[in-house]
C-alpha cells in the first residue's frame, strides 16, 4: 500500500517499506549522504541525511527512517544546513585532506559536498594525525589521510564480495580501517583483489595504483547490478 | 557440512583452557569476546598467533577479530609487565586528587600510563572507574585495590609491591 | 525444587542461627581495606574464646557507609563498628563477652542510615551473598514460586506497570510498558538482558547490589523472563568488577543446582537459563544496542533506533533490557504489591533510588532513598556536607551524560523530570559532590576527555566533535582560550547533542552545557584577556 507524505511542502507518494531517503530520491529531492550507498546496508553513521520531522523533537536519519502516512518532512532547513556544514568541517579537520594533491580531486564526494555547502574555510583546528599510506597491494593503495571511516569498503567486502577482508580497529578518532589482522594489504590472505572497495570509497582513501592527481574516478554501476542479479532466481 | 577444527597452536596446556571455553559456547562467533578474555587471562596478552587461531576456530574473519580486540580497553596486544599498577581516574577519585597520584607514580616509575618499564617489571595503567569511589583515590596493585591514596603513600605501596616480586 | 523444599531450607537456616551475629562487610570497598583479614581475626577470637555456639561470624555485602569502612555490625545489639582493622577486630569479640572493644563505634542512628529507605538494598549487609540458603531464608525465590505457579504473565506485567517503576539505568522509561512491548512482539525466541555495565565514573550502585545480593537480581530477571516469554537471559557485567562477577557466577551455579534456574522451574513448563557475559572496558556498551552488539561478540557500536531491542534485539529477536537496579526492584513489587511501591516517591517517579554518594562529602557511600528527597537532604543530612569546613558548590549527577547542579538548586526534589529541568539527569545514580576548591571548567574537561576516549567512532559528530570540544576546553583551562573559542564550544555542544547517533554522543555535551549554565563566570575568568579580541583561535586557511 502506498503512503503519502510531504517533503519540503511537496506531496510525495512512497512505497510501504521505503525509507525517507528513497522516497525523497524518487521525488527528485536530494538529501546529502556519505556513508550510505545504494546496494549496501545502511549504518546511519555520517548524520548528513538528518531531517526534521514535524512532531518529532529529534532529528532523524533519512537513510534508516521508514516513511509513515502523513509525515511532514523538512530536508533543507537553515538549521540542517548549518549542522551539515559543521559535520563536513569536522571531517576536514580530522584527517589530512589536501584536495589539490589528491588522486580523487574532482571525483570526491566529500569535496563535492563541501562545495555544495559553501565551505569556504574550516573553523576547527586541524588535528594533523599521523596517518599511513599502505601501497603493499599490487594494484591498489590505501591512504588513511583521506579516510572518513564511512565503512563502505568494510560493507562491500563483507556483504557483496563475501570476503570480509576489511574491518575497523581501535575506536573513536583513533579508528582505522584494516585488512585482516592489521597486516599490509598486499599480504592479505582473504583479499580477492576484486577492487570493489576502491570503487565504493567516496574519497581518495582507496585508489588504483598508477593514478595521479585528479585521475581517480570511481565506477559504481556494478553495485546495483550485482544487487539486482542476486535477487533473481536462477 | 563438517567443520574442520584448526589444531591448537602449540602443546602449551593453556590452549586447552581456551579450547574448552570455545567448546562450551559451541564455537559460535558470539563467543569471540569471551574467548579473548580467556586468552588474555591465560597468556596475559593477545598475540597474532592467538588472534589468528581464534579467528579460524570460531570462523570469524581475522579483521573482525582484530577490530574487536582493539575496540575494548581490557585487551592488550602487548605483553604486560610482571606487576601492574592501575590508577583509577573515575570522577570521585579525580576530584579527590587522582591525577596527582598518577603524576607521582609516573615520576617514580619513569613511564607514562599505558606503558611498561624497559625491565618488564611494571605496567602502568589507568581505569575509567573501578567502583571504589567511596575510598578514592583508589589504585589497584596486582589486582588488589588500595583506597585513600595520596601521591606519597601510593608510591610507597608501589615500591613494596615491586620489591616483593623481585 | 518445590515450595516445600524452599520452606524446609528456610526452617533449617532459622534453626541454625545463633544468639549473636557478627556481620563483616566483604564488598569490594571494605575488602580493599583488609576486610577478609578482619573476618579471619574475628573468627579466630570467637573460637579462642569458645563462643562458636553463641556467635556466628557472617560474610555480608555492602552496609552503605563505605567511606568509613571496613564495617563490622553486631546483631541483635544493633552496634556498628567502623574503620576496623585486623589488629583491633578481635577486641569486638572482647566487647561481646564482658570486655571492652577498642574498635571505633559508628552511629547507626545517624541520618546517613535513618533517612534511608531500603528496598533494593534490604538484604545488603545482612545476608551472605555467597550462600543461596541465606537468600532463601530472607524470602528469596518465594516470589518466583508464586509467580510461576499462581500468576499469568499479563498479571505480572500489570503489576509492574501499576507500580510506576521506571528504568533505573538512567532514562527512566516505564518498565511495565517495556515489558508489555516485548511480551507482545512476535518472535520465535525472546531474550532477557541485564545491563550491569555500570560505566559512569563515580557510580557503584550495581556493583554493590551484585556483590551483596545477587539472587535478588537473578530472581527479578526470572520473573521478567516469565512475564515476557523469554527462556534465555544474559547478564552483562564489567570486567572491572571481579568480585561482582565471581559472586554472580557462584549465585548462578547455586540457583541452577537448586533448580531455581534451568528447565521446568518449580515443576512448571517455565525454562530460564542465565549466562554471564563479561564486558571488556567500553563505556559505550552501557548503551543498549551497543551492549547487544557486544553480547553477540562484536565491536560495541550502537545502531540507530528504531528498531528498538523490544522488537528486534539480540540476533534480531525481541529482547528485554533492564538495568541491575530495575530487576532488583521486581521481587518487592510483586511481593508487596504495586500499590505499596507506588505510595513511595513522587507523582511521576515511584519508589526509591540507590545513589553512590562520593566526592567532597564527609560520609561517602551507598544510599537508598525515597525518590523526591531533596539534594540538600542527601548532601547535607546524609552526606554531612563537605569535609574540612569547605563549602559545597555543586553536585554532579548522571556521570558523563549528566550535569552539575549548583548549591542554589539543592532544594529541588530528586526525580527524573526535575533533574532534567536543571540540565542534568537522574542517570544510574552517581552523585559526586564538588566543593569550592573544585574548578568546574576542569570538571567539564574531565568528562569531555572521557567521552572523547570512549566514543566508539561510528558517527562523525561524536567522534570528531568531542575531540574538538576537548581541545577547546583544554585551551580554556590553560588560559589560552578566547571568546571565539567559547562560542565555538557552544556551537559544537549544540551540534553533537542534536546530531549524534546514540545516547553517549547526544549527552556528551551535558557536563559542558550545565557548567556553562551555572558557572559561566569560571569560564569567563579563564579566558585570555590579551588575545580576546584578536580572534587568534582562528580562522585557518582553507586547504580544500
Amino acid at each position: 500500500m502506498a503512503k503519502t507524505l510531504t517533503i519540503n511542502g511537496q506531496h510525495v507518494s512512497a512505497e510501504d517499506d521505503q525509507t525517507l531517503l528513497e522516497a525523497a530520491l524518487d521525488a527528485g529531492i536530494k538529501i546529502p549522504t556519505l556513508c550510505r550507498l545504494e546496494g549496501l546496508s545502511e549504518v546511519g553513521a555520517c548524520r548528513l541525511c538528518l531531517v526534521e520531522i514535524a512532531g518529532s523533537a529529534k532529528l532523524q536519519p533519512a537513510c534508516v527512517t521508514k516513511v509513515v502516512e502523513g509525515m511532514e518532512v523538512q530536508t533543507d532547513t537553515e538549521r540542517l544546513r548549518k549542522y551539515r556544514l559543521m559535520i563536513l568541517e569536522l571531517l576536514f579537520a580530522e584527517r589530512n585532506h589536501i584536495c589539490a594533491v589528491c588522486v580523487a580531486n574532482g571525483h570526491c564526494e566529500l569535496q563535492t559536498l563541501a562545495q555544495q555547502h559553501g565551505m569556504s574555510h574550516v573553523r576547527f583546528s586541524y588535528l594533523y594525525p599521523q596517518a599511513d599510506v599502505d601501497a603493499s597491494h599490487d594494484r591498489f593503495v590505501i591512504d588513511h589521510n583521506r579516510c572518513i571511516l564511512c565503512t563502505r569498503c568494510v560493507r562491500v567486502c563483507d556483504e557483496i564480495e563475501g570476503a570480509h577482508t576489511w574491518d575497523v580497529m581501535g575506536r573513536g578518532t583513533n579508528s582505522r580501517v584494516i585488512t585482516d589482522l592489521n597486516e599490509p594489504w598486499g599480504d592479505s590472505q582473504t583479499c580477492t583483489s576484486c577492487g570493489k572497495c576502491v570503487q565504493v570509497c567516496p574519497t581518495g582513501a582507496l585508489f588504483e595504483k598508477g593514478k595521479s592527481v585528479a585521475e581517480m574516478a570511481k565506477r559504481r554501476e556494478f553495485l546495483p547490478y550485482l544487487t539486482l542479479m542476486r535477487q533473481q532466481p536462477r | 557440512m563438517k567443520v574442520i577444527k584448526p589444531p591448537l597452536p602449540s602443546e602449551d596446556k593453556r590452549w586447552k583452557i581456551v579450547d574448552a571455553k570455545m567448546r562450551r559456547l559451541g564455537y559460535a562467533g558470539h563467543a569471540l569476546i569471551e574467548t579473548l578474555h580467556t586468552v588474555q587471562e591465560s597468556f596475559g596478552y593477545l598475540d597474532k598467533e592467538a588472534l589468528s587461531f581464534i579467528a579460524r576456530a570460531l570462523r570469524v574473519p581475522p579483521s573482525r577479530v582484530y577490530g574487536v580486540a582493539t575496540f575494548y580497553n581490557f585487551f592488550s596486544l602487548k605483553p604486560q609487565g610482571v606487576h601492574t599498577c592501575v590508577v583509577c581516574l573515575g570522577t570521585a577519585c579525580y576530584v579527590k586528587g587522582a591525577s596527582q597520584v598518577l603524576a607521582a607514580i609516573e615520576l617514580y616509575s619513569g613511564i607514562k600510563s599505558g606503558e611498561t618499564t624497559s625491565d618488564k617489571q611494571l605496567s602502568l595503567l589507568t581505569a575509567r572507574c573501578i567502583g571504589a569511589c567511596a575510598i578514592g583515590p583508589a589504585v589497584v596493585y596486582d589486582g588488589i585495590v588500595a583506597g585513600h591514596r595520596t601521591p606519597d603513600n601510593a608510591v610507597e605501596k608501589l615500591e613494596g609491591v615491586i620489591g616483593d616480586g623481585a | 525444587m518445590v515450595l516445600e523444599q524452599l520452606i524446609a531450607i528456610t526452617e533449617k537456616e532459622k534453626k541454625a542461627r545463633k544468639e549473636i551475629c557478627i556481620r563483616c562487610c566483604m564488598a569490594a570497598g571494605c575488602m580493599s581495606s583488609r576486610g577478609a583479614e578482619i573476618k579471619e581475626s574475628i573468627e579466630k577470637a570467637v573460637s579462642e574464646k569458645g563462643l562458636q555456639n553463641r556467635i556466628e561470624v557472617r560474610r555480608v555485602g555492602c552496609m552503605g557507609s563505605c567511606g568509613q569502612g571496613p564495617m563490622v555490625g553486631i546483631e541483635p545489639a544493633g552496634l556498628l563498628y567502623q574503620h576496623v582493622t585486623p589488629e583491633n577486630a578481635a577486641s569486638i569479640v572482647e566487647g561481646l563477652s564482658g570486655g571492652s572493644a577498642e574498635a571505633e563505634l559508628g552511629d547507626p542512628k545517624h541520618p546517613f542510615f535513618s533517612r534511608q529507605k531500603l528496598i533494593v538494598c534490604a538484604n545488603s549487609g545482612r545476608i551472605d551473598p555467597e550462600r543461596i540458603e541465606d537468600s532463601i531464608e530472607a524470602g528469596g525465590y518465594l516470589t518466583l514460586q508464586h509467580v510461576v505457579s499462581e500468576l499469568q504473565p499479563s498479571q505480572v506485567i500489570d503489576a509492574v506497570l501499576k507500580s510506576g517503576l521506571r528504568g533505573r539505568g538512567g532514562a527512566g522509561y516505564p518498565t511495565g510498558l517495556k515489558w508489555g512491548t516485548v511480551a507482545k512482539s512476535p518472535g520465535t525466541r525472546k531474550f532477557v538482558v541485564c545491563n550491569g555495565d555500570e560505566g559512569d565514573p563515580g557510580a557503584f550502585m550495581d556493583r554493590s547490589v551484585l556483590e551483596s545480593d545477587p539472587h535478588r537480581v537473578l530472581e527479578g530477571m526470572a520473573i521478567a523472563g516469565y512475564a515476557v516469554g523469554a527462556d534465555q537471559a544474559f547478564i552483562y557485567v564489567r570486567a572491572e568488577y571481579p568480585l561482582a562477577v565471581s559472586r554472580l557466577q557462584t549465585a548462578i551455579r547455586q540457583a541452577k543446582h537448586h533448580g531455581l534456574l534451568g528447565n521446568g522451574i518449580f515443576e512448571s513448563t517455565f525454562n530460564f537459563n542465565v549466562e554471564l557475559r563479561i564486558g571488556a572496558g567500553a563505556f559505550v556498551c552501557g548503551e543498549e544496542t551497543a551492549l547487544m552488539a557486544s553480547i553477540e561478540g562484536r565491536r560495541g557500536q550502537p545502531h540507530p533506533r528504531p528498531p528498538f531491542p523490544a522488537e528486534s534485539g539480540l540476533w534480531g529477536f525481541p529482547t528485554l533490557i533492564n538495568n541491575v537496579e530495575t530487576y532488583a526492584n521486581i521481587v518487592p513489587i510483586v511481593k508487596k504489591g504495586p500499590d505499596w511501591f507506588a505510595s513511595l516517591g513522587t507523582e511521576k517517579s515511584k519508589g526509591t533510588k540507590v545513589f553512590s554518594l562520593t566526592g567532597k562529602v564527609r560520609n561517602n557511600g551507598l544510599i537508598e532513598v525515597p525518590i523526591g528527597i531533596t539534594i540538600r537532604e542527601i548532601v547535607e543530612d546524609l552526606g554531612g556536607g563537605a569535609p574540612d569546613g569547605a563549602k559545597v558548590k555543586a553536585v554532579q549527577t548522571g556521570g558523563p551524560s549528566g550535569g552539575c547542579i549548583p548549591v542554589e538548586h539543592f532544594d529541588t526534589p530528586v526525580d527524573y523530570e526535575s533533574l532534567v529541568g536543571l540540565g542534568s539527569i537522574m542517570g544510574s545514580g552517581g552523585m559526586v559532590v564538588m566543593d569550592e576548591h573544585t574548578n568546574m571548567v576542569d570538571v567539564a574537561r574531565f568528562y569531555m576527555q572521557f567521552c572523547m576516549e570512549e566514543s566508539c567512532g561510528k558517527c562523525i559528530p561524536c567522534r570528531a566533535g568531542t575531540v574538538q570540544m576537548y581541545e577547546l576546553l583544554t585551551k580554556i583551562v590553560e588560559r589560552r582560550g578566547t571568546r571565539n573559542d567559547l562560542e565555538q564550544l557552544e556551537e559544537l555542544c549544540d551540534l553533537v547533542k542534536h546530531t549524534s547517533l546514540c545516547g553517549l554522543g547526544q549527552t556528551a555535551p551535558n557536563p559542558v552545557l550545565s557548567t556553562l549554565r551555572y558557572f559561566r563566570n569560571e569560564y569567563l575568568e579563564l579566558l585570555n584577556k590579551e588575545v580576546q579580541e584578536s580572534g587568534s583561535s582562528g580562522v585557518q586557511e582553507q586547504k580544500t
